[in-house]
């Protein structure tokens, strides 16, 4: 998608667009459907799921809470062990240090893993700005990259697309960018597989940089985690020359012991497996390796300041949230407007906002954005299945609350809230109202008129009874007169 | 490398002279403004946890997994073998007399002729690998390049630890192992685990593992669920793992 998107494309009116789209419902529902049996039951399969979950909660808001003394303690122990740790203070900064240290090697493309961060900055538009190419890797990640798309899924970023639909972008556009689809390609996953390990293949023996994400550091040793399906996250980590890594600093893990609670939580959370097929660690420059190490702010310190809000960045991107939500379901990751969808993207991207940058699909002016933010908070219906499913406990209910109290709000809304607060504040008040109500009940219109229309388009007016429970107690005594 | 896409990268390749200069001074300007920015996330860090409460961390889970995974070695090396083969892996379990006839077997069976040997690899071990009718064991040394890698039919490695409950073989790049690009490259990967390496649970391997070596968990070939959450066993890593268990 190019182009500045006119208008307010808030999330209903992109939701409202999405459910149109019956392809998509489809593919949405079968995979998030899938995936959802698939944790519960890794997940249930542990007796001490729950002590973990509380393990993973405290330990990463016991981190948080030093953070500052933990990322000094990572600093030490990465440059000890021979690596370069940059700091940036936002997506900017992050992607000029990026840009930097690959010009330095005198490369003009480099290999990429998937990796939130870097999508969060708009890392690749920077590097293109540049002269520098950068090549997805990830199955999904080249789909999207291929077809011009945007990520609507953390794990699989293609999700909406299904196999017909990726054989296409594969046969169009493989060629443009290396080694060409295999003729005769068929729909098969095993097919779309092999022709992404062969367009891919030369890649990743020639490639002198590459660039990555990390799932967690350890303060302690100076140790990256990067866990992975593929394989193509090996490739990138292993082979190339320079490896430069741009992580969130709120992926810190204060000890190497730590690991034993998150290496169980996140797979089972994350694909439904009792464990992804292969998980890296390396500290400092391994094998020979140059290793930089980007830490990134762009707008987290802004998070860990708010009390209620903070706990967003105990996220550690399982998306389990986004596929027990029934609003994802329906709507799709794109509805959401940033690289994080899902009810974890309705509560991260607003606040992320506030002082750093957050790409999104259609580029959107800041006016536009603002709308946006303003409108995630409301894309739930708060029935906390993602509070439940997520393996670090975070309330994402409260914190859409919260942030819904914060979003600026409407004057007629305002004054009305006014009125119900004056009403509610004195029992006499309610009572002498729920009489009026009662009274005029047969004038009551089943659709409001106005604005007031928007409401009960899409809901019943609930019945006003002849008399309020409070009257029937007083002249009843509960049924007993 | 050739650049099939010039249309998406909108200044030219070639960096002139005068850019590459201050493209220099942006560099050492960065390096400072990072220093900067070091001490501005610092401070916000600071500013935004002041006064917040400590929180203790209390370890209510598991630290040691019981049985089956923690159960007698029996047990352990059942279970294992079991969520192994649950990734799609092949799995034989035999005692460890028959090391070097499972090898030359199974390359015999898979058709691997030239198969990298780790340095390190028991010397039993590395004269199977060889020992099949065209079979020839290539060592990493001199360290082959990644193309040369790419050309072989398969690597054989023992391991620093398997896990019985998530079916995981952890490769710490020590002797009999290789760097970690040997497993990596090549299609085909026999792993031999002794029974003895084999931990109960996540926790025992993280106690028992070196931090400062670099480690590569493997649980089951190469798979992808990018396509409609069908899983695919096979992209980028070795598509075929072979495992044996040694009694």
């Amino acid at each position: 998608m190019s182009g500045v998107f006119l208008g307010m494309p808030a999330f209903p009116e992109n939701a409202a667009a999405a459910v149109q789209d019956s392809q998509l419902r489809f593919n949405l529902r079968r995979a998030t459907r899938t995936i959802r049996g698939k944790r519960a039951a890794v997940a249930g399969e542990l007796p001490d799921w729950a002590a973990l979950r509380d393990a993973g909660k405290q330990i990463k808001d016991h981190t948080l809470r030093n953070l500052d003394r933990y990322l000094l303690q990572l600093e030490e122990a990465v440059t000890r062990a021979g690596g370069r740790v940059h700091w940036a203070a936002d997506a900017a900064e992050a992607n000029r240090i990026v840009a930097g240290l690959v010009e330095a090697t005198g490369e003009t493309s480099v290999v990429k893993v998937k990796s939130m961060a870097t999508q969060e900055i708009g890392l690749n538009e920077a590097l293109a700005e540049r002269g520098i190419t950068a090549y997805e890797t990830d199955l999904a990640e080249l789909i999207v990259q291929l077809g011009d798309d945007w990520p609507s899924h953390i794990l699989v970023p293609a999700i909406h697309r299904n196999r017909s639909e990726i054989r296409e972008i594969f046969r169009e556009r493989m060629g443009e960018w290396g080694r060409p689809a295999p003729e005769g390609l068929t729909d098969d996953p095993r097919a779309l597989a092999e022709a992404a390990r062969l367009h891919l293949r030369e890649r990743f023996l020639a490639s002198e940089v590459a660039i990555s994400g990390a799932n967690f550091m350890i303060a302690e040793t100076g140790t990256l985690v990067v866990l992975e399906s593929e394989g193509n996250g090996r490739m990138c980590l292993t082979l190339p020359r320079t490896l430069i890594s741009v992580v969130g600093i709120e992926k810190l893990l204060p000890t190497w012991r730590d690991l034993e609670v998150f290496l169980q939580l996140l797979p089972r959370s994350s694909t439904g497996e009792r464990m992804n097929p292969y998980t890296s660690t390396w500290t400092g420059a391994a094998e020979g390796q140059e290793f930089h190490l980007v830490l990134l702010d762009n707008g987290r310190t802004a998070v860990l300041a708010d009390e209620v809000g903070r706990q967003a960045l105990r996220c550690i991107r399982c998306s389990a949230c986004l596929n027990v939500c029934p609003v994802y379901e329906r709507a799709g990751g794109h509805a959401y407007g940033s690289v994080y969808p899902g009810p974890i993207g309705a509560i991260l991207t607003p606040q992320l906002r506030r002082s750093g940058t957050v790409a999104s699909r259609d580029r959107l002016p800041p006016s536009a954005t603002r709308d946006l933010d303003a409108s995630l908070p409301y894309a739930s219906s708060l029935c906390g299945a993602c509070f439940e499913v997520c393996p670090v406990a975070i309330d994402i209910p409260e914190v859409l609350v919260h942030l819904r109290a914060q979003a600026p709000h409407p004057r007629a809304e305002r004054l009305g809230m006014r009125a119900a607060g004056w009403v509610f504040d004195r029992p006499v008040r309610l009572a002498r109202a729920q009489r009026l109500g009662g009274r005029l009940r047969r004038f009551l219109p089943r659709r409001l008129p106005g604005p007031l229309s928007a409401w009960t388009d899409t809901r019943d007016i609930p019945d006003i009874p002849a008399e309020s429970f409070r009257d029937w107690w007083g002249r009843t005594g509960g049924g007993t007169r | 490398m050739t650049r099939s896409q010039g249309s998406r990268v909108p200044q030219g390749s070639q960096t002139s002279q005068s850019s590459q200069e201050v493209q220099d001074s942006q560099n050492s300007q960065d390096s400072q403004n990072s220093q900067g920015s070091r001490d501005r996330i610092l401070a916000r860090i600071r500013a935004a946890v002041a006064g917040a409460p400590e929180v203790p961390v209390t370890r209510s889970y598991r630290h040691r997994v019981p049985p089956p995974a923690g159960g007698t070695p029996g047990e352990a090396v059942e279970l294992f073998a079991e969520r192994v083969a649950d990734y799609r892996a092949v799995v034989h379990v035999v005692e460890s007399a028959r090391a070097a006839e499972v090898i030359s077997g199974a390359l015999a069976r898979r058709g691997a002729r030239r198969v990298v040997v780790p340095g390190g690899l028991p010397e039993e071990w590395a004269r199977a690998v060889g020992a099949h009718p065209g079979g020839e064991a290539v060592p990493d040394d001199p360290p082959l390049s990644a193309a040369e890698l790419d050309a072989l039919d398969g690597v054989v490695t023992g391991c620093a630890a398997g896990i019985a409950e998530t079916g995981t073989i952890v490769l710490d790049a020590g002797p009999g192992q290789g760097r970690r690009a040997l497993t990596l490259v090549p299609d085909y990967h026999l792993c031999l685990v002794r029974a003895g390496q084999i931990v109960p649970g996540v926790p025992e391997a993280i106690a028992a593992l070196d931090p400062l070596r670099p480690l590569t968990w493997i649980s089951g070939p190469s798979a992808t669920s990018d396509i409609e959450l069908d899983r695919v066993e096979g992209v980028h890593g070795p598509r075929t793992l072979e495992v044996v268990i040694l009694r």
